[in-house]
């Protein structure tokens, strides 16, 4: 896309898409700078300069220590990514290398076992957990998860492993490659931004559940979802409070996202791009 | 290379996630239709029976059950409309030269990370808020008064806070396609003296169908089930004005703790849903092939 | 021998990070609060109860207030044996321990003093006599007011105001060219939240929820008067975008004297007379929930938080020694020693009332206690009922048709729908929701 571009021109589209670009950033960015703010000057109207102060941090902290929440937000979403992705990659590649008459059929049954509306299987699910001890543990949920994102998984693998053409395989073979020298040499190197990006994208999505990770935990499995409900609409407004509280509960997934946006977009195209 | 030996390969790669998603599909749907057939209510389970088709025809004789249909097609055709738009427009932003391209990119896609809930509250509290919001700011400071935006829109201040969540990923999807556009192609339409609505239309717009596709199939299936957002700020009114489907079940569900009533409802969104899946297979299915 | 084996089990199904417990030693409790400040304090105070109880440990899950509601409920509902001590209102107690959900208070020790605690909040807390739940702390409703702008505008509060009084004062305090709105009320929907108030409101206005046959009585002419008086008053005189003001949002704009009339919850009074956080802490007045002409009945606002034991919990013995505690005299001074005695929890002790540090510090403590002497939840209405409760109607029903009501309400206030149009509706949906639980035969 080498065109020949003005200089003037190249500088208005860069006020455009900046201006674009911050507006939709600014909700994000305005709850940074709340929760540097005390509370008087939180509710004290638009200011953008706040006086710095951590205080807000220190009672979230007190009130809620992070880290094991944290802790377990990050076993959750990277736990129930890899379980995903054990089950997935194989299913996903016989779809698109053997496919059958049926494979788009599944492929959109799995998609519509996610339309089930969660509040409505509740206490079925509840009831399962209790009776097998899976309660606040982080086994059940992390399993849970895997479910609840597995039929994205599959489905974006199976896009993504069907653009690797068959011919090279063929080629490969001809040349007396093996079954194992395959899957190494040739298809590894061309499934691994596919797959990377598939494991970021069900990171995000694990690490953003807020429906079972509260209702089906109390302590010791309880994630950041529940540690942000302990701070949403208390009696007052705490509005640095919860800004900080808020602030730690996105900063771990929105940094990850930051440096890891390359490989995000490179395998996020749903076998969309031709 | 599909010999028997491979086929059957194939199907025992395929069997762990299908039983896996068969499991998770059959016993909680089981569940939820045989109590959508029972009086069940979670604070008197004691007088539990069966109650036949009387949960379905409470259901929908709800006199807010066909606003929520509605109000629930508002939200996703809504939200639809302006993610793919906004998304369109913005891909095509950043894929101009410009500086900073980078961190632009970033900007644009953080707010996909932000959990559900947090993107409601901040919306609520800091953006909109009647009193202490930047919306109220802004009006002030143009002298007007400050709109309420959830007494006043409520549905519509839904759509823009799910349309912030979800413009990020209609972005990328949109940008990636868009940078697989044949450059010779477009260079070639420049030569021609195509003008740049017409090169949109004749060349990028069908490039991107099949991501447009993508986006609109991926984000229904996620925006049928939107409730955290209506909890958090509106509870789904004033009246009925933002009670969708989902949270019509959710407040039988977990305020009246009427299990029957709620799996009823399930069951009816479930199916609902899958019409929707079959009708947009038909409608843009072809885009996938 | 089997009491051991059921422990062991207990801590085995909770995954307890204790470990293997004993009935005797180590136990860990998990106690289920609400995010609310007084509860906030309790848990920074935990290390005092655990030097006088080092073989217990305390767990805590605070959420806000209607999930922890939902988890908690669903939990109990389903005998799920996850919490052993929960943090619930007035509205559950009864209703739960009905269903036999709870643990009997009935052997607190000696020196916690049962009878201390004030006669109505035990009343409402008790079933058949019975304590079923510890009060953390109480409140009934008041009228908060400007001393100040009252002067200004040349109003003086009754004591026990008339609504026709609070409507002139209204109209006289209102500035809204500097954003000083006569009245602030609830209008945001829910059971807790706009339906608190409207049906308080409502009450005082001699109205009720249900006849003896339990029909609901939104067509009667004292519903009326008091939606038309309600939505008058918001229109006229209150603050913009009053229908999502919940109790926070009033609080945040009376604190920032924007408001010149509040009516809530008496224990807003600790909040907006803190000089810390109000700019109008000198100049709050208080006076009793106002009443209709000829109708004798404020209100009859009464709430507590409480603890209670699930019957499902498996360390039943620390959770009455944790209770005891939390809802003790003693708990009241360590608060008063380190905070001052503006912090103790309000509403649950008549000892309270008696400290004369507390009434010193406390301008709103005499007002308090009057209205909770005065609010009896066991007749609401002044006409004949069939339930129990003040703000609320104690039935497992009330948490959604109070909100289904409390939209239409709002939406009323919104002006999106006439006052008789809401009515109505709240009318069909109440009677729909009360045929299918069986009240309407």
């Amino acid at each position: 896309m080498a065109r020949a571009v003005t200089r003037n021109t190249r500088i208005g589209w860069t006020i455009v898409a900046w201006a674009v670009a911050l507006v939709i950033f600014f909700p994000i960015l305005y709850t940074i700078i709340t929760s540097f703010k005390s509370e008087q000057e939180a509710i004290a109207g638009f200011d953008l300069i706040p006086s710095l102060t951590l205080e807000s941090y220190q009672t979230v902290q007190t009130q809620n220590n992070y880290f094991r929440p944290f802790m377990n937000s990050v076993i959750l979403a990277v736990g129930s990514t890899l379980l995903a992705l054990i089950v997935a990659i194989p299913a996903a590649w016989a779809m698109a290398f053997s496919p059958t008459r049926h494979t788009k059929n599944i492929l959109m049954w799995m998609l519509s076992t996610k339309m089930m509306p969660a509040v409505a299987v509740l206490v079925p699910i509840y009831l399962i957990f209790l009776r097998f001890g899976l309660m606040d543990t982080r086994i059940g949920l992390t399993v849970l998860l895997m479910l609840i994102n597995l039929p994205i998984v599959v489905w974006m693998l199976y896009t993504y492993f069907r653009e690797i053409p068959g011919e090279i395989l063929e080629a490969a073979r001809m040349d007396g490659a093996s079954l194992r020298d395959e899957i190494l040499y040739i298809l590894t190197p061309m499934a691994v931004p596919g797959i990377a990006s598939t494991m970021l994208l069900n990171v995000i999505l694990a690490w953003n559940e807020a429906f079972w990770t509260i209702q089906l935990t109390t302590t010791s499995a309880a994630p950041l979802s529940a540690f942000i409900a302990s701070f949403s609409s208390p009696q007052g407004l705490f509005w640095a409070k919860l800004s900080a509280a808020s602030t730690m509960a996105i900063a771990p997934i929105l940094i990850l996202g930051w440096f890891s946006q390359k490989q995000l977009v490179r395998g996020l195209t749903f076998g969309a791009v031709k | 290379m599909a010999t028997r030996q491979t086929a059957s390969l194939a199907r025992l790669m395929r069997a762990p996630a299908i039983i896996l998603l068969l499991i998770w599909m059959v016993v909680p749907l089981g569940m939820t239709l045989y109590y959508s057939f029972l009086n069940y209510n979670l604070l008197n389970p004691a007088v539990t029976s069966w109650a036949g088709w009387f949960n379905y025809q409470y259901f929908y004789t709800d006199p807010a059950f066909l606003d929520s249909l509605w109000n629930t097609l508002v939200l996703v055709v809504g939200v639809l409309l302006i993610t793919v738009c906004g998304g369109i427009a913005i891909a095509i932003l950043i894929d101009k030269p410009i500086f900073g391209q980078g961190l632009v990119r970033i900007l644009v896609i953080s707010p996909f990370f932000v959990m559900p809930p947090v993107a409601a509250l901040i919306w609520k509290n800091m953006i909109m808020h009647p009193s202490y919001g930047v919306f109220a700011d802004i009006a002030k400071f143009f002298g007007t008064s400050p709109v309420d935006w959830f007494a006043q829109y409520p549905l519509f201040s839904i759509i823009i806070i799910v349309a912030w969540q979800w413009l990020p990923f209609a972005t990328l999807i949109l940008l990636t396609s868009l940078q697989s556009l044949d450059g010779e192609q477009m260079e070639a339409a420049e030569m021609d003296g195509a003008p740049a609505y017409s090169r949109f239309i004749h060349l990028v717009l069908p490039h991107m169908a099949r991501a447009i596709t993508v986006v609109i199939l991926i984000q229904t299936i996620f925006l049928l089930s939107i409730y955290a957002e209506i909890l958090v700020t509106t509870n789904g009114g004033p009246g009925t004005a933002s009670t969708n489907l989902t949270y019509l079940i959710y407040r039988a569900a977990r305020l009246n703790f009427d299990i029957g009533g709620a799996a009823a409802g399930g069951v009816i969104a479930v199916v609902l849903a899958n019409i929707v899946a079959i009708f947009l297979m038909r409608a843009v299915g072809k885009n996938l092939d | 021998m089997n009491k051991t084996i059921r422990a062991l089990m207990g801590a085995t199904a909770l995954c307890a990070t204790a470990g293997i417990a004993t009935a005797q030693d180590n136990v860990t409790l998990t106690v289920a609060t609400v995010n609310n400040g007084d509860m906030i304090r309790m848990q920074g105070m935990t290390d005092d109860f655990s030097s006088s109880h080092p073989n217990v440990s305390v767990e805590w899950v605070t959420l806000e207030e209607n999930i922890l509601r939902e988890r908690v409920t669903t939990d109990i509902a389903t005998q799920g044996g996850q919490y052993d001590v929960l943090t619930i209102g007035t509205y559950e107690v009864p209703i739960w321990a009905e269903q036999g959900w709870l643990v009997a208070l009935d052997d607190l020790p000696e020196d916690y003093d049962v009878d201390d605690l004030l006669p109505a909040v035990r009343e409402a807390l008790s079933v058949d006599g019975t304590l079923y739940a510890a009060p953390f702390y109480g409140e009934s409703a008041m009228v908060m007011y400007r001393t100040d702008l009252a002067e200004a505008a040349g109003v003086t509060m009754p004591d026990s105001p008339t609504w026709t009084d609070i409507k002139g004062a209204a109209e006289a305090m209102t500035d809204k060219e500097n954003e000083v709105y006569g009245i602030c009320l609830r209008g945001k929907p829910g059971w807790g939240e706009n339906m608190g108030f409207i049906t308080a409101m409502a009450n005082s206005y001699g109205a009720r929820w249900f006849d003896m046959d339990w029909n609901p009585q939104f067509d009667s002419e004292e519903w009326k008067a008091t939606l038309a008086d309600y939505l008058e008053l918001m229109t006229n005189y209150g603050p913009p975008g009053a229908s999502s003001n919940g109790f926070n949002e009033n609080l945040s704009l009376f604190q920032q004297g924007k408001c010149g009339m509040w009516i809530d919850a008496t224990v807003a009074a600790g909040f907006v007379t803190d000089p810390e956080n109000s700019t109008v802490a000198d100049s709050v007045g208080f006076a009793k929930f106002p009443n209709r002409e000829g109708v004798d009945n404020h209100g009859n606002w009464l709430w507590a938080w409480s603890l209670a034991i699930p019957a499902s919990s498996q360390k039943q013995d620390a959770a009455k020694q944790f209770i005891a505690w939390a809802t003790s005299k003693g708990y009241t001074e360590l608060v008063a020693g380190k905070e001052g005695w503006r912090a103790a929890p309000p509403g649950t002790r008549t000892s309270l009332y008696e400290n004369a540090d507390y009434l010193a510090e406390a301008p709103f403590a005499e007002m308090t206690l009057s209205a909770m002497n005065a609010a009896n939840p066991q007749k609401g209405s002044v006409q004949d009922i069939p339930y129990t409760g003040g703000q609320f109607v104690a039935i497992p029903e009330f948490q959604g048709i109070g909100t289904a009501v409390g939209q239409q309400f709002s939406a009323a206030l919104a002006g999106q729908m006439s006052a008789d149009d809401a009515l109505a509706a709240a009318q069909s949906t109440t009677t729909r929701e009360m045929t299918r639980s069986g009240y309407i035969q």
